[in-house]
Parts: C-alpha cells; structure tokens; sequence
C-alpha cells in the first residue's frame, strides 16, 4: 500500500510545479478478496463511516465496503447539508451531537477538508404551540449538554436580515438558535472517509451490488454480488432509501417506507444568507452554499417511490412558503431539483440494530437527516458491530423498540422535520 | 406528478389532490393479538422496489379511499380499485402478469 | 469590432432605435433585437467575468445554451441578477450590469485567481484550508464566499405578479421549430387538442436561418402558412416565449411563459407558471452545437458557429470582421456561406476533417481558404480575438499558421436536447455515426399505462438533415395522433432536395496531442472553468463515474446546467479513463431545463393569498374590539382582547377573573363538530373513543377521549348523543378535520360494512361560551328557554330559543365554573354573539381569548391536547383511566396500550406543581432532574412541565407536569433546569382550584 500523499498547500504547490500529475487515486478500488473480517454494504457517508470508525477506534481492518452505484451517490450526495444536533429526546441529541462535535475536526482527522461551516442553524417559531416546542426543546438541551438558545426575532432579524419578521400570516414569535450547527461540503465527507479507509487497506468496491446474503445455521457467512462470492465474518448493512430491498435479500422484514425528498438550489448569487434557516410550520428550510446557491429543501413525497425523482408538488409548497418567509428570493430563480430517496420508520427515528440474522447489523431509517448524523452514526455502528453489543449511542435505536412501543418520536415537540 | 383513476368518482385525480396512506391490505390486530402480529401490522411494511398495493384518500375530491397497484421504480399504474376488498382483484392482478411476468405476489 | 450590418436581420426592425443601457453606458439597439445582439451590434464583447478564474466572458451562443452572457437587470426592487442576454428581449430603457467583477468589468481583481490558476485546479479546496481548524469558518470561508456567487440579490420585497395556469391537452408538443409545426399540424388536422410551446418569441426554429427552400417556397413563407393554418384551428393553440422547464411522472409538464419583461409598470404580469397534464408528449426540442476543446477556446470571440450565422441573419449583426470558422463537419459551412454573402471576410477554414465532403469544394469556390487535417493552436487575445495560429489536428500542436482574425466560429458537432426526455427517465443511447447521445426511442419516459408517454422527433431525435427530420417529425407524430386514437394525415410536408451531408467527425481535443501545459488552457465549461485538465485530474485521482467528475469539477453545474459543456466534459472524461463514451453515460438531467423564477413557482400565493385563514362568523366583531390574535390551525382566534394600553398578560389576567367572578364569553366556534349517524354509530363510537359511547342516552353528553392505534392519546372532547341514530362529537380546534378524516378512514377501510355516516359540520355552526357565577342569568335575560338546573342538567343539552335564534345549548364546562356552550346557525353567529355581548354588559361580563380559556382549563386540572400530549402520551399516563372502557374488547389503540414499555411503571405520569420559591411560572418545557446520571452521562430527567400559567384568581404560578412516579410521590420537591439556574417545585395534586359547588349548579 501506497502511504498517501498528505494533503495541504505546500503539496498543492508541489504538484502545480509538475501539471498535477503527481496526485494518488483518493481512494483505492481493487478486485474483492475472498474473505473479510467485516463487509458494509453501502458506500454512501454512513457506510464509509462505519469502516473508517470500526478500522480506527476497534482495530478491524480487514473491511471491504461494497457500492452498487457510485460512492457517495445515495443521499450523501443528494441532501441539503444541515448539520445540527438541538433534537428532544436524550437518545437523539446524544448521537446527533456527538456526530456534530466529531464534524468540528473532521477535516483535520481525515486531512480532507469538508468545510464544516458552524455558520449556525435556526429553526423559527411561527405559532404559539411551536414556540413553546422550542423552549422545551432548548430546556431538554441544557440538560444534555446541548448548546442551544431560544432567541427573539429581534435577534433572528439581526443574525438574517432578509427574514420577514412580520408574517403576515405567521409571524416571527422566535427561534431556537443552535450557533455550532452548520453546513458541510457532503459529497466532500464521503470522499474524504473513503480516502481514509483506503489509507487504512479496507477496500471500497464500486459497481458491486449485493444479490443475496448467504447464511448457515442462521449466521451469516457471505455476500454474492455482481462481482462473485466474497465470504465475511460480520456483515453491516447501511444503504440508506434501499434498506428494505436489501434487508429482504438478508430474509427479514423492516418497519421503514422508501419515500422521495425533494430539495433544490437557486443560481449562485453574492453571500446574503449567513445562517440555516428552518421553517416548519410553512415547510421549508434554506441556507446559502460556499459557491452561492441558496440549497433549498422541503417536504417528502407521501407514497413509496424509488425512483431518485419527484413530483413538484413539494416544490411549490416549500418554494411558496420561502418567497413569503425571505422575500427578496422571488427574483432569484430555481436552477435545478432533484429527489433522493430516504428511509422513513414508524417513528421517524433511526434504526441501529442486531437483526434476526446473526452476524448481520443494519443502519437505516434516518429519514430526511441523515447527513448531519453520518460520524456519529458511524461511530456507534462500529461500536456495534464490533462488539455485537450496542454501545451507549445506538442502544435505544433498535429495532425491538417498536414491538415495545417505546418510541423515540422526535416530531412531539413542535412537528419538527429531521 | 402521479394521477390515479378514483375508482368512486371516475375522476383522473392529480397528485394534488390525493393523499397516500400507506401499505393496502395489511390486517388490523387488535385484541388478544401478540406482540409479534401488532408489531406487523403497525410498522413492518413490503416496501417493494415494483409492484406495490396501496392505499390512497381522494382528500381534495370525493372524499374516498381507494387502493391502487403501482409500480414504485415506473410510477407505472396497473389499476385502482375499491378500499373495500381483502385483496386486490383478478382484473388488476392480470394486468400486473400481462407487465411484469415475471411477478410474484408477496 | 462587432457591429450593425447596413442591411439584413429579419427579426429587428430598423426603424424603431430602442434606447438601453449596459453598466451605466447608454446604448441604442433595434425592437426585435436581444440584449445579446445589441451589445454585439454596439461592440460590446466582454459581457462578464467567469466563476472561478474571473476571465472575461463574450457571447457564445444565441439562446438558452449561452453559458457566458449573464446580467443583472432592472434596478432597485426588480433587479434581477443572473439573466441570460441572448434570452432577454430588448425593451426601452433596460438597464443591465455585467456580474462578478470588482471593482469593474474591465479591471477585476479576481483575475488575480487566473494568474495562479495553476494552484486552484478542481478540487483544491478538498486538499487546503484545512489547517488550523478554525480558519476556514473565520478566514477562508468568507474570502472564498465574497469571490464565489454571480450577481447580488435584490434587497426588496418583488412588486411584479406570477400566476399559474393550468391546461388539459391531449398532445403537448415541446418546440415550434419545423418539427414542432408539423406535429402540430398532423395532430391539429387530426382534431386533437394540441398545445405547442416554444420557448423564443418567433416560430420556426433554425429553419429561417438554416435552409433556403422549403419544396418550392422559402422558408419563412412555409412556417407562417402553417401558423396561420393553425392559428385558424381552435383545437390548437400556439405558445411562444413558453419554455417546457420540467416533465414529471403521468404526462405533466411544467412551463414557464415570459409575459412581462420589465417593459410595463411595476405590478405587472411577469411570469405565467403552465401546468399542463397532456396524454401524449411530442419533444421537439432540437439540439445544441458543441464548442470544440483548444487552447484558449473561451476568449470573447469565439462563438459556435450556428450563433455567428443567427447573429448576421436574424439580428443583422455582424460579431466581426474576420472570422475563422472551425469544424469537423459540414453544417459550419453555413456560417461561411453566411458571412460570405454579408460581405464579411472568412480567411479560413479550418476542418479538422482528413476528407471535409463536398461543402468545402463549394467553400473554395466562394473564395475561402478551407485547410483540413488541421486544428487551432492557439487563441491569441485577452479581452478579444486578435488572431489564431493552426496547427495539425493529427499532431500535438506545432504552429504551421498564423492568421489575424476577431472571431472563431466553432462547431464541434451537435447533441440533441435531451434534457426533457430524461427528466422523467427517457433513456439514452451513444449514436457512433452521429456522435452524439440520442433518446432511445424503445426506452421512453412511461406513462401511467406503461406506454410511452413522450414521442421524440427531429433534431432532438438526432436527425440532422432537413428531410430526415421532416421525416421523422410526421413518422413520430403519425404514431402519436394514432396512439390517442385520431387519423393522421402528413398530406402537406414539403419535398426536399437535399445534398447528403459527410459525417461528422468526433474530434474532442483539438489537436489530437494537445500536451498536458496546453489542456490546462483549453475550456469545457466557460462559466464554471472547467478545463480538460480538470477532468483528467478527477479521474487520475479516481473520481472515474460521470457523477464523480460532475461533483469533483462542478462540469455541467453552472446556470446553463452544461447544455454546451456536458457532451464534450463526457468525452473526455471517455478519452482519459480509456473506455467507449457510451461507458461513461451522462450525469442525470434535473428540471427545469432553463432557470424558473421562485415567484413564479410561488404563483398568487402571497401575502393574505399565502395561506388563506379561516376566520368564525364573529371574526369581524373581534377584530373591531381589540382581538390580540393567534394562529391556530389554519384558524386565527383572540389570544386575548386588548384593552386601553393594557399589556397582554394583564388582559389575560382581567378575563380570567371575569370568568370566575362574574361571567365571560368565547367565541368556540372553531370547535370540530362532526355528525355521527346511523343504525351503527353508537358501535363505531366505541371503537373510535376509549370511552363507552353507546350507552349515552339521548339529551346527554360525555366527556371522550380518542386514541391512534399506537394507542397514544389524539383527541378529546364532548360527545352529545342527539337521538337513538345520531351524535354529535366535539373535537379540538386544531383537530376537526383530521378527526372526520380519521373516522372516514375507518368506516370506509376497515368497517365498510357499518352502516355509518359521518359529516363535518364544524363551519354550519356558530359556537359561543359563556362561563361563570352569571352564566344562566346571563343567557336567560336573553329570553325564550328555561335554562335552570332541572331544565337543562349538567352534561346535557337542549334545542330551544334564545333571543330569537333557534339554539342549541349544552351544558358543558372547561374551566370548572357553571357554563353553557349555545350553537346557532353560522350566519346567525354574529347577531347571537352581539346580543350576548350587550346583555352581558348587565352582568360584568367581559370577553375572553385563548390563553384564559387555557388558563381556566388548567387551574380545574383539565388536560389540553397539545400540552399534556404530544402523540407518546397515553390515557394513562393523564390519570384518565375512568374514561377508559374495561367492558370494551377494543378499541382504537388498546391492544397497543398493552405493550410493556406503555405498562410500564416507570411512565410519566399526570400532576400538578406549585413552585417552592418565587412567583413567576416555571418554564414552559421545562425538565425535572434526578441526582443520578443517565446513560447519556448527563443529569437524568424525570419529569417536565407541560402547563405552566400565572393563576390569577389563586394569586400564583401553577403548572401541571409529567413525572416519573408523579402521582406517588405528591409533596416531593422537585428541581426543574431553566436557562438561568435550577427552580424547585412541589408535586401537588393538579386540581388547583374549585370553584363552590353552589355557583357551579
């Protein structure tokens, strides 16, 4: 293995001088070994986490991550890039926040610079009932270590000036205030995960879709794909908009609906957003992108669907509810949409759990916000999946849950969107 | 932007005008049912990549439910019919073996 | 220079000067011109500043696929950044500004990026800027931030209109170019209701401009019998200045019609959104000529070649003097013929072709030096061409030539304008012979039957030649007209004669051995600068998926969306990695094929239209008094009503004691009422509250509660049972619909064979509340019923009169006090309410708003939905088990409520706080804490408030609270964490107040 080459200016230098001819491939891609310790299915930002923590913090490197498409052309390309962690209940502000801390030095831990931008996230109080969500909200968080505040729309107009305050029909009441959320590059998370597990010899596979799950005395032993037989020790199953064809290859069932999220982006125009805005009683969030664009994202189709497209309904929705929310935008125009497909389970919280086959690990579920949560999440499935015993992070996301009733349902506070 | 044939009202409904409700024919468990079969009924789902049987509301029309059989990677509609059945009908099941031969009814 | 020929341009009009103005400069065009043509007939050639390297930008080509001419148009609150000039109509006093330059277009201190261009090639931001961790928030970002972006947005609320218009076709068809007119006329003859969309101002498409003789008439003549043929059909409709943006699933199509360009007053018209659902789609969309790949390629001056003959034909403007046309195949020598005969000098050239065909030949003859085999070395000039050298196409740049020239007009080839064929996955294939991705006609975008819902025709079908592609347009319509059921006849199409044309020859670098120094400088995409180096340094570094290279060096990603730059970015990418282009495929197209402005997507729906409120019968008078409004619902309703300078806790504070001294009156009306009849309703009641609701006699009401079949507690409210067959349920405000929408669900889904019928008649009835000591003397003064103890008990009701008005009261209470609810016809709300309002006056009493409402509710110990749940919170865990049904075998949610986690003992459950120190109320939401730690490794929370008022008849804060063990641990002190500190709160029961038992009969 190659050691790979450092990244930072003087390098930049270094390879101008020589047409940049010198670079290494970010990320190796050969052939499948016959056997690993460990195969994750899904080289999207979750799965490349998953083998990036379980080689760093448990030692298992022996790890082959396996891609049906093109890494990182799931959702972790196709969202709107939020990063915050000011959720209700315990077990998601530990994970989001715990993702959203491990986000503040990611770029220095995998020398890939993913722009991690803390430029803060708000989510507006545009009715009485979601006020008070928010405070609740904001008071659960001071008791989890959550570092958030429920601020004045005198304080909203002068961190967004181009909010209009006033309504008519829903005006400002507030905003809970989280000043460490932010935004990220996202295709730039998922390539530099990959680069660093390369670093470490795992494989990544691209063009190699799993066909079955192959099992013995109810444990698993290995994967067929479109690139032979590969035969593991332990298998995690992280593809997000596609864990139900898969979990149906490894012969169970999950509580999840494949559904489209719509999102798009405005043209590039001169900085006048600073923050992330969060509408919800209109359905709408926006924030502006390093390039310019305003990255706009709305509400979920309502019926199952797989097709990376959408409809236009959710468009129009959440694009009427901005040019009334920000309206100096009415100008400005919709330059391109897209859909992606998200995971949505019975409580809309995410899933990190064993599965009836042994051996066998599953990571879905997160719904429309799966980007923010990606280090944490990999995180605690490498904890999982090495120990084959949830840690504190993933023990109240698996799947018995819902034949308990116990119910991790992030939208009681104020019908918030993930 | 799907339009879906309302079974009652006769109507080509647009999406706009529709509400999806989930997974058609899935059997209520209520009393004296285990842990296992509420837990079915209440969240595990099919969610097919192909052929699905749904449930829709015609919300902003006439005001029924209805089921359909649609395809979730085509968006390719097989039939829709009426709520009030346990299963979906000959004429709708044909259809979907005429399109997709190789079909099996999970 | 670049400027106004003495004669020709078919589409100005030389006798109307049209005064614009171009960075503050003031300038003259011609009616018909485009701000492109118009800057170009005043000699203006740098337009703008490149994304990223800030080179200075010309025109490229005439419509939508220019990716360089962007303006800020319009000043003050209509400015509009980001327009294209080659789609923007000229108009008396337009202002337009180039972008992206400081501290001016000429002279741009971002340019210092192009002179270390070598340091930024794709992607240097991943590999930089990481180090220290806190720079890139505090110091590159921003840097990075002010550089990136086009042109500033506007700073005010958009004066002008959108609307929105929907139509029903059976056949869309998507381009009025030839093809587009003769699908138009096969569909229209057949008496279809056809729809034909284009998105420039004139029909007719390249044709005028491409093609001498249609059969025996010109072509200009052709195309306007065929609209006025069509215009005469009143099945047809014809659309110009309508861009088809979008094609979703089941036939429908979203465009956008320019109707106001800035030119009227503010407030006008400016964009009409079509929402078009049609049976069968024609795309007639045409195709896009590529640029071709050399050194320098991105001066201003070098053009596509199609563009420079639009330009001199159309507009009468020549881009400049001497132009070098380069190509590798034959429709370029149009453009020669072109300038030829505008007098314009061609001084080569150059076909990268070994053999070009027969055209050459007649090129020669017309006195211009073709050179094959032969490619451009080099592009001299900064802000404009000053000259080009040739080299060998075969060889790796060796300058054979110099020549002086102002302009390049290149053609690589062309690609069809798939973009709307694969929005809804209209799949491609690679055409080896055409050189070019073209619809694969055997894999179209479906319709919701699985056949196809969209036929493709013409150029856009990749026929490139004038009879195949009228050909094709009539085979492609013919098969659509019969698909829909109508008789085809193509009986009118013009015979052509046409001389075949030589293949093209797919040439992506030109020369052929460009070396790596020069493939720096040689542009795929002009906007975003992208260079072919770019592309090979993504694939060295593994970024080998067409997706990869698209994200890794933002190819395709700029406001064109690539429609120049796509094609020849894939084929180089196709060279590097060493595999056929078909391999590589394309990156997905997106909608909308060209920019939608947000207002036109938000349409009408603005200010009051945004979302329309509801509003009772009593709104008016609300209003009038001092209404201090809320939203609830789509409702509004009276938080409060100020008085005087009153403050609204003080107003709040007022009406309580109103209540709860003498009498206060609400306005309920936005209570869910929903009727419930049939042989089976007091059946189906059972199933869908906890409660028994069958046994309800007649004249009685029952408190219920409702539950999902996860068995968490949804709704509440008062069910009156008005006959044997019949009841009314009250619902919550917020609830109403959801609540009919529910039962309806269950009855048609799961009980059909119920015989049940529900309606909402939430909105047919006026509800008003009177509360308090007062209340029946109140409502008695109005005269016409007996409303005493024995009349009218509590929990029942009785139809009667008051004041006139046919009523119905219940005897119901929310806050404790003796209270009636009285509901009247909707339109008799308003009179009712006023005569309460006066007789109340002789009781002192006041009206009040929500907030009391809920203050009272809460002082008895009553639940809000909304407060105490939040949809995880079960009947149980209220300590409402008495209106949990134990003769039932079910109901809506009570197998669920038998699961162990909502059996459990640990489950928070229902009580009432009282702070230990200090008088204002705990926080909303806020947390009860234990000693211990959780799993988490923070303090464990065991309890939070959801109820938290100032009481003013008891004088102090009281609040009501989930806890863990809550109602058997009363007198324990409890500590809440607030944003400033820990508060401590006594468990008490949640009763905190009874009103006397004599003033409640």
């Amino acid at each position: 293995m190659k050691p790979r080459q450092k990244y930072s200016a003087f390098a930049l230098v270094r390879e101008a001088m020589r047409g940049h001819t010198g670079w290494p491939r970010a990320w190796n891609s050969p052939l499948p070994s016959k056997r690993y310790d460990v195969i994750v299915i899904g080289a999207g930002g979750h799965g490349l986490a998953t083998a990036y923590y379980l080689g760093k913090n448990h030692q298992i490197r022996n790890v082959a991550v396996l891609e049906k498409g093109w890494l990182g052309g799931g959702n972790t390309g196709r969202n709107t890039t939020i990063i915050r962690s000011n959720y209700l209940q315990d077990a998601s502000a530990a994970i989001y926040e715990k993702s959203r801390s491990l986000y503040e030095e990611l770029s220095q831990q995998l020398n890939y610079n993913v722009m991690f931008s803390p430029r803060g996230v708000m989510m507006l109080a545009q009715t009485h009932h979601e006020a008070r969500g928010y405070q609740r909200i904001n008071n659960a968080n001071i008791v989890q270590g959550v570092a958030t505040e429920y601020i004045s729309p005198e304080q909203v107009r002068e961190l967004c000036p181009i909010i209009s305050i006033s309504g008519p029909r829903y005006p400002v009441l507030g905003a809970l205030w989280q000043a460490r959320g932010g935004t990220a590059r996202h295709d730039a998370v998922a390539w530099g995960y990959a680069r660093a597990c390369s670093e470490m010899g795992m494989h990544i596979i691209e063009q190699c879709e799993v066909t079955s799950v192959r099992t013995e005395g109810g444990r698993v032993v290995g994967v067929e794909t479109g690139k032979g037989s590969i035969e593991c020790g332990k298998l995690a199953i992280v593809v997000a908009g596609h864990s139900g064809v898969v979990a149906e290859r490894a012969g169970f069932r999950l509580p999840i609906e494949s559904v489209a999220l719509q999102a798009l982006v405005s043209e590039p125009i001169k900085p006048c957003l600073d923050v992330v805005v969060m509408a919800n009683t209109v359905h709408g969030y926006i924030s502006q992108s390093d390039k310019g664009e305003l990255v706009i994202g709305g509400g979920a189709d309502q019926y199952n669907n797989y097709s990376q497209r959408g409809s236009f309904l959710h468009i129009e929705e959440t694009v009427r509810a901005l040019v009334e929310t920000f309206p100096i935008i009415s100008r400005l125009q919709m330059l391109r949409q897209w859909g992606g497909i998200v995971d949505m389970t019975g409580d809309r919280s995410p899933i990190l759990s064993r599965t009836p086959v042994e051996g066998v690990y599953i990571n879905c579920g997160w719904g429309t916000g799966g980007f923010k949560a990606i280090p944490g999440s990999g995180w605690a499935m490498a904890e999982l999946v090495a120990n084959d015993q949830p840690g504190a992070l993933a023990a109240s996301f698996g799947l018995e849950r819902f034949r308990e009733g116990r119910f991790i349902d992030e939208s009681v506070a104020a019908g918030v969107a993930h | 932007m799907l339009k879906l044939t309302c079974p009652y009202c006769g109507i080509e409904a647009d999406e706009t005008e529709l509400h999806g409700g989930g997974e058609a024919h899935l059997e209520r468990a209520a009393g004296g049912a285990g842990d296992s079969e509420l837990e079915q009924y209440l969240f595990i789902r099919s969610n097919p990549r192909g052929v699905h049987f749904e449930r829709w509301h015609h919300i902003h029309g006439c005001g029924k439910w209805f089921h359909a059989a649609r395809c979730t990677e085509t968006m390719e509609v097989f039939g829709t019919y009426s709520a009030q059945t346990l299963r979906p009908p000959e004429n709708t099941l044909s259809e979907i073996k005429r399109r997709r031969p190789n079909w099996v009814n999970a | 220079m670049s400027t106004r020929l003495p004669t020709g341009g078919v589409l100005v009009d030389r006798n109307k000067p049209v005064r614009f103005s171009f960075n503050g400069k003031k300038m003259t065009g011609l009616e018909g011109d485009t701000l492109a043509s118009a800057l170009l007939a005043g000699n203006v050639r740098v337009v703008g500043r490149s994304f990223k390297y800030h080179r200075h930008r010309g025109i490229v080509g005439c419509g939508p696929e220019d990716p360089n001419g962007l303006m800020t148009l319009g000043t003050g609150n209509r400015l509009t950044p980001n327009q294209q000039a080659t789609t923007t109509r000229l108009f008396e006093g337009l202002s337009a500004r180039s972008q992206n330059h400081w501290p001016s277009l000429e002279f741009d201190l971002g340019g210092v990026v192009d002179k270390v261009s070598s340091l930024t090639p794709a992607g240097f931001y991943y590999k930089t800027f990481i180090q220290p961790r806190r720079a890139w928030k505090h110091v590159y970002e921003p840097l990075i931030r002010q550089a990136a972006g086009l042109g500033r947005p506007p700073r005010d609320r958009d004066p002008d209109l959108y609307e929105h218009f929907h139509a029903h076709v059976d056949l869309l068809v998507i381009g009025g170019g030839i093809s587009g007119l003769i699908a138009a006329s096969i569909a229209g003859r057949a008496g279809l209701r056809v729809l034909l969309l284009e998105q420039f101002w004139e029909l007719g498409g390249r044709t005028p401009v491409d093609v001498e003789m249609l059969g025996d008439e010109a072509p200009r003549d052709w195309i306007a019998e065929r609209v006025e043929e069509l215009n005469a059909l009143e099945n047809v409709h014809l659309r110009c200045r309508t861009c088809a943006v979008g094609v979703y699933d089941h036939g429908y199509v979203l465009a956008n019609e320019r109707v106001g360009e800035g030119t009227g007053d503010e407030g006008e018209l400016r964009n009409r959104l079509w929402r078009i659902r049609a049976r069968k789609i024609i795309l007639a969309s045409g195709a896009i000529e590529r640029p071709l790949c050399f050194v320098n390629n991105d001066v201003p001056g070098v053009m596509l070649a199609s563009a420079v003959r639009d330009y001199v034909t159309n507009f009468g403007v020549s881009p400049g003097d001497r132009t070098v046309v380069v190509t590798n195949n034959d429709d370029a020598y149009r453009t020669v013929n072109c300038l030829v005969r505008a007098g314009l000098d061609v001084p080569m050239v150059v076909d990268a072709r070994p053999v070009p065909g027969p055209v050459a030949a007649e090129a020669k003859e017309l006195g211009v030096n073709v050179v094959s085999n032969r490619a451009i070395a080099n592009v001299e000039g900064t802000k404009g061409i000053t000259g080009v050298s040739v080299c060998s196409q075969a060889g790796e740049g060796t300058v054979l030539e110099r020549l002086d020239c102002e302009v390049v007009a290149v053609s690589g080839g062309w690609s069809p304008a798939v973009h709307l064929w694969s929005h809804c996955s209209g799949r491609l294939r690679w055409d080896d012979t055409r050189a070019m991705f073209r619809p694969d006609r055997t894999r179209p975008p479906l319709a919701s039957d699985g056949e196809e819902q969209m036929v493709v025709v013409g150029s856009a079908n990749g026929m490139l030649q004038l009879d195949k592609v009228i050909a094709d347009a009539a085979e492609g319509t013919v098969t659509a007209v019969r698909a829909l059921g109508g008789d085809a006849d193509p009986g009118f199409l013009p015979e052509v004669a046409v001389q075949s044309e030589s293949p093209a020859s797919p040439v992506w670098l030109m020369p052929n051995g460009m070396d790596l120094r020069t493939r720096a400088k040689a542009w795929i995409d002009f906007q975003n600068d992208v260079k072919v180096s770019d592309i090979e340094l993504a694939v060295r570094e593994g970024f080998e998926s067409s997706e990869h290279v698209k994200r890794y060096t933002t190819l395709g990603m700029a406001t064109d969306q690539g429609k120049t730059s796509n094609i020849n970015g894939l084929a180089i990418l196709a060279r590097s990695l060493n595999t056929p282009i078909e391999q590589t495929g394309t990156t997905t197209f997106r909608p909308p094929y060209t920019a939608v402005p947000m207002g036109a997507i938000a349409g009408k729906a603005r200010g009051s239209l945004f979302k329309p409120t509801r509003r009772t019968p009593m709104d008016a008078w609300h209003d009038a008094n001092g209404a201090y409004w809320e939203p609830v619902g789509d409702w509004r309703r009276p938080y409060c009503y100020l008085q005087g300078e009153e403050s609204v806790d003080e107003a709040v504070r007022r009406e309580c004691l109103s209540v709860r001294r003498s009498a206060g009156i609400i306005d309920a009306s936005t209570l869910g009422k929903i009727l419930v009849s049939g042989p089976d309703a007091g059946r189906f009641l059972d199933m869908m509250y906890t409660n028994m609701m069958s046994t309800l006699r007649p004249g009685r009401c029952r408190y219920g509660l409702m539950c999902n079949d996860n068995g968490f507690l949804m709704d509440d409210g008062v069910v009156a049972r008005l006959s044997d067959e019949s009841f009314l349920c009250h619902t919550t405000t917020g609830g109403a619909d959801h609540i009919h929408g529910w039962m309806e669900e269950w009855l048609q889904t799961e009980w059909w064979d119920w015989q049940v019928h529900v309606v909402n008649i939430t909105e047919q009835f006026a509800q008003i509340g009177i509360a308090g000591p007062h209340a029946r003397k109140l409502l008695s003064s109005l005269g016409g019923m007996n409303l005493g103890a024995e009349d009218l008990p509590f929990m029942c009701w009785i139809d009667g009169q008051l004041a006139g008005h046919d009523v119905r009261v219940f005897r119901i209470s929310f806050s404790g006090e003796l209270s009636f609810e009285v509901a009247v016809r909707g339109s008799e709300g308003l009179e009712l309410w006023r005569k309460i309002i006066e007789a109340g006056q002789n009781f002192d009493a006041g009206v009040y708003g929500t907030e009391a409402l809920h203050i009272l509710r809460a002082e008895v110990g009553f639940i809000m939905i909304g407060d105490e749940t939040d949809g995880t919170v079960t009947p149980q865990d209220l300590g409402l088990t008495w209106a949990l049904s134990r003769k039932k075998e079910d109901f809506l949610g009570k197998r669920a409520q038998e699961r162990s986690y909502l059996t459990s003992p640990d489950r928070w459950r229902l009580v009432g706080l009282l702070r230990v120190e200090g008088n204002t109320p705990l926080a909303h939401g806020a947390y009860a804490v234990s000693s211990e730690n959780s799993e988490f490794g923070h303090t464990r929370m065991i309890g939070r408030v959801t109820s938290s008022y100032y009481s003013p008849i008891l004088d102090r804060p009281i609040a009501m609270a989930l806890v863990e063990n809550g109602p058997e641990m009363q007198g324990t002190i409890l500590e809440f964490v607030e944003k400033d500190g820990r508060v401590r709160a006594e468990i008490v029961d949640p009763v905190f107040y009874h009103p006397s038992a004599a003033a409640r009969n």
